[in-house]
């Protein structure tokens, strides 16, 4: 028995048998090297006995123990419906939470594990032990039904016609091709009719909006800015809206800094989108979206904690680190006459990840 | 007895399954703790069906907004959808509630973990070849189909983590060139967050996927019984035989106790160890996040790509349009590295020119290049899966962040060379080790003196039984170019006759009976 697998190929073993007919330009196939003096199958080795073959006391055993095991599934089972019981979760008190969690799960893990230690033992122990073996055959049909197959297609083809009236195969193709045309066109109020590029590049905020804490809304004087200090901000209003809050959010959360006038490089264009040294920046990561929400005071870093993007706020916020693809785009800030810090328009680029219209 | 007869007579004489049992019945099974992984994949994912119908009764995917009222104290009073209102519910209101959820994603953590490990097994011992590679095929997507349902699932709940998650994947989406602002427009139903996502991934997560899934799994069986299982070499086994024990008794009853045992280890680690705590993270806004939050250990090594990919790769075409290739290299990377995964096996065939059936599992060192190859695979998914926790190894080693990511980098991009060079020599040494204990038998420990003064260690000789292991494997030479019916030498061939030669260099040749014999004397 022991060479019958090992043979080049030729078509005597099991899956050899289909010829190398699909591959023209195929060079010498590779093969197993055959050698006559192949160490041969010295097979099966003699069988070793179990105890519980050997002595019928063990195996005696081995049953009392098999069904201790089951018993204790029962009693497994029965626990967790106690549990269930006795132990409900009272309002305002989480350990009786994790009370109920654990006992439940506790019977039901003796109920399981006691029927799986139990069966597993079962047929290792007391089962009929020893290995048994089947003959392979070669995965690919018989010979007589290869041959019976390709008749039927042929007779079916014969007698529909298949090959033979191409206009009317090739019209069926046409028409199955067609088909899923309207199931793909009917997923396209999958969304409203809105235009989503022009919607990417617009926020909430305006000329004079009032800059606002996140989430109470409250209104943030310049002059409770004090330097070193870091605002999470929305849009004045932003709290109050009666629908599409998180997605107006999700596009105009701003964060606000003021870094000592010196310390901050401002571009000449960009000058007067300051106020005495305080600045606002999306907080939407240009990397994916991720709020950037970490302010390291002394380096005046920005830090987006999704895939460590690190944005230098006294540089524009240009990109020192991580896989972000631009600066954040600035707010325009100022101040109205009462004191309130506004936006002096809205953000003159979209926020947020790259898209392919971005630019347009 | 007399009615075990009768109902069996009844259903048979309906349906004639005394033909499947005979079929079935005593179909041979072979053993080996290894085979044991896919049995672990396929317990869970009935785990995860059952704990998932459960919280199906339970759970309600609507994204309208409503104000806390339940018993968990912090969040009394807070806006939240009523997904997020939900799945606090399941956790605090409802008895064993708490335990499902724990049950279902502990359940989904180990599916898909078992489902990896069962194929790198497979990888690892060639069972992927003939005529089993559309098994492979069919085991890959359901290891896709997986990820998909962990993905999908993890977001139902609408917490903070899981609405970042979708962030993340919105990003992606918009960063496709042509259409992706669009994708997302119409993923999200409006712009993201909108109010339709939750809902669509639902009937995605307990219907289309698990359908899907469950169809998948039925191929994968079918045709394990069509191929039978593969088999370890062993005194006895052939290519043409299988030799293990019978699906009744003895299988049905391990493999059935073992399904009791995967279901109580996954309900006792929920009982205890806490999974997901969603009510610790909040309803998802757009503003906070917190750092050193992780996805699924599965989604891990997508999100790594994500990380070591450097700053400002963005590019504007003359037209105005960008390319977003920041997100777009990571993305198409990961698609390019699960391809080659999937279809590794058609690879192997190609370079290999072998079209015999294989049915003995072979040892990963008598497959040298396979097995460096494996490994190269292994440590490229290894780094990116370490960036996903970049934060973390930076501030648990108190190393810099810019450092842990230069050294993932190195080792994402070079890691898999070295990883396959040093496999190979592994692989080569192993084989060495093999013939010489073959040969010469093994160091047994006792020390003789010889008559002339000196001292030898007694080698003692292996049985046939013993031997045969380690020199029952196929040894194996490169195609060679041969031109074709028009005496022509196509550059296809010369491709495949190189890759030929570098699958197959460095063989080793198992011990032959002749240099068995003349060592002997
Ligand atoms: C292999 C398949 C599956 C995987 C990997 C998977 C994974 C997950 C994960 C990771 C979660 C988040 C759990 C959490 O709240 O912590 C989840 C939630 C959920 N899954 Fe699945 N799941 C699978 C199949 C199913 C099926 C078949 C059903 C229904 C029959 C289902 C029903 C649910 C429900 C209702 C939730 C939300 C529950 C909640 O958040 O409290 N899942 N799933
Ligand atoms: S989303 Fe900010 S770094 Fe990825």
């Amino acid at each position: 028995m022991a060479d019958a697998h090992d043979g080049p190929d030729n078509g005597e073993n099991a899956g050899t048998a289909v010829a190398r007919q699909d591959d023209h330009d195929a060079p010498a196939p590779a093969v197993a090297v055959v050698r006559a003096d192949r160490i041969p199958n010295p097979g099966f080795p003699p069988e070793r006995l179990r105890v519980t073959d050997l002595d019928p006391k063990k195996a005696k055993q081995a049953e009392r123990t098999i069904s201790v095991l089951f018993f204790l599934s029962v009693i497994g089972s029965v626990l967790a419906v106690a549990a269930y019981i006795l132990f409900p979760i009272e309002e305002g008190d989480p350990s009786t939470i994790r009370l109920n969690n654990m006992l439940i799960g506790v019977g039901i893990t003796l109920g399981l594990l006691g029927i799986g230690i139990g069966a597993v033992h079962w047929s290792k122990a007391l089962m009929h032990g020893h290995e048994e073996v089947e003959q392979r055959h070669p995965t690919r049909g018989s010979d007589e039904s290869r041959e019976r197959a390709v008749e039927i297609f042929r007779e079916a083809n014969a007698e529909s016609g298949f090959t033979r009236r191409s206009l009317v195969r090739n019209s069926l193709i046409g028409a199955l091709v067609a088909t899923p045309i309207p199931a793909i066109a009917l997923f396209r109020d999958l969304a409203p009719a809105e235009d989503p590029v022009a919607l990417l590049k617009q926020t909430m905020w305006e000329t004079g909006t009032r800059l606002a804490r996140d989430p109470s809304g409250t209104p943030i004087k310049a002059s409770e800015v004090t330097i070193g200090s870091a605002f999470h901000v929305i849009p004045e209003g932003l709290a109050e809206l009666e629908s599409h809050r998180l997605e107006e959010k999700a596009k105009a959360a701003v964060l606000l800094m003021r870094l000592p006038v010196d310390e901050l490089n401002e571009r000449e264009d960009r000058a007067d989108w300051s106020y005495d040294g305080i600045v606002a920046y999306s907080k939407i990561c240009t990397h994916v979206g991720c709020p950037v929400a970490l302010y390291e005071q002394q380096t005046h870093h920005l830090l987006c904690p999704c895939h460590q993007s690190q944005f230098d706020v006294a540089n524009h916020c240009e990109v020192i680190f991580g896989p972000a693809a631009r600066p954040l785009p600035q707010l325009p800030i100022t101040v109205d006459e009462e004191g309130y810090l506004v936006a002096k328009s809205d953000f003159t680029e979209p926020v947020g990840p790259s898209f392919w219209e971005r630019q347009l | 007895m007399r009615f075990t007869g009768w109902a069996a007579n009844y259903v048979d004489e309906r349906t004639s399954a005394s033909t499947a049992v005979k079929a079935l019945g005593r179909k041979i099974f072979p053993d080996h703790w290894s085979f044991m992984l896919g049995e672990v994949a396929l317990y869970s994912f009935i785990v995860i069906l059952l704990s998932g119908t459960f919280l199906t009764f339970f759970f309600d995917p609507s994204m309208t907004e409503v104000e806390y009222s339940g018993s968990y104290v912090p969040l009394q009073g807070i806006p939240m959808s009523v997904a997020y209102h939900s799945s606090l519910d399941i956790s605090f209101e409802i008895r064993g509630g708490l335990l499902m959820r724990q049950v279902h994603h502990w359940a989904a953590l180990l599916f898909v973990a078992a489902i990896g490990l069962h194929m790198l097994r497979v990888f690892f011992t060639g069972a992927f070849r003939k005529p089993r590679e559309l098994n492979w095929i069919v085991g890959f997507l359901l290891f896709v189909m997986a990820m998909a349902l962990g993905f999908t699932g993890y977001s139902l709940p609408d917490d903070l983590l899981s609405g970042n998650g979708l962030r993340i994947i919105d990003g992606m989406i918009k960063a496709v060139p042509v259409a992706g602002a669009w994708i997302s427009y119409l993923l999200f139903g409006d712009e993201f967050p909108g109010t339709d996502i939750i809902p669509r991934l639902y009937v995605l997560h307990i219907m289309l996927l698990p359908a899907i899934t469950i169809a998948l799994i039925g191929i994968h069986m079918v045709l394990l019984v069509v191929n039978k299982h593969t088999q370890f070499a062993a005194p006895g086994r052939t290519n043409d035989n299988v030799v293990g024990s019978p699906v009744l008794p003895g299988f049905a009853a391990k493999a059935g106790g073992f399904f009791f045992l995967v279901f109580g280890v996954i309900v006792l680690i929920a009982s205890f160890f806490t999974i997901n705590p969603i009510w610790n993270y909040g309803p998802y806004d757009p503003s906070p996040v917190s750092a050193g939050t992780q996805p699924d250990w599965y989604i891990g090594f997508a999100d790594g790509a994500l990380r070591l990919i450097p700053p400002n790769l963005d590019f504007v075409d003359p037209f105005g349009f960008t390319w977003a290739f920041g997100v777009l290299i990571p993305l198409v990377g990961l698609l390019v590295f699960l391809a080659a995964v999937g279809l590794y096996p058609f690879f192997e065939a190609w370079v290999t020119g072998d079209r015999r059936e294989h049915h003995i599992a072979e040892r990963p060192r008598n497959a040298p290049t396979r097995t460096a190859i494996g490994a190269a695979g292994v440590t490229f998914y290894a780094a990116l899966w370490a960036a996903a926790s970049s934060d973390l190894i930076a501030t648990h080693f108190r190393l810099s962040i810019e450092g842990v990511i230069l050294a993932l980098q190195v080792a994402t991009v070079f890691g898999p060379f070295v990883a396959y060079f040093i496999t190979k020599r592994v692989c080569l040494a192993l084989q060495r080790k093999d013939r010489e204990i073959a040969l010469h038998g093994f160091e047994s420990g006792r020390i003789v003196r010889l008559p002339g003064g000196e001292y030898i260690e007694v080698h003692e000789q292996l049985d046939d039984f013993e031997r045969w292991k380690l020199v029952s494997f196929d040894e194996y030479q490169p195609i060679m170019i041969r031109p074709n019916d028009q005496g022509k030498i196509t550059v296809n061939q010369r491709v495949r006759a190189t890759l030929s030669r570098w699958f197959f260099e460095d063989r080793i040749a198992p011990v032959t009976q002749n240099e068995l014999e003349s060592q002997k004397h």
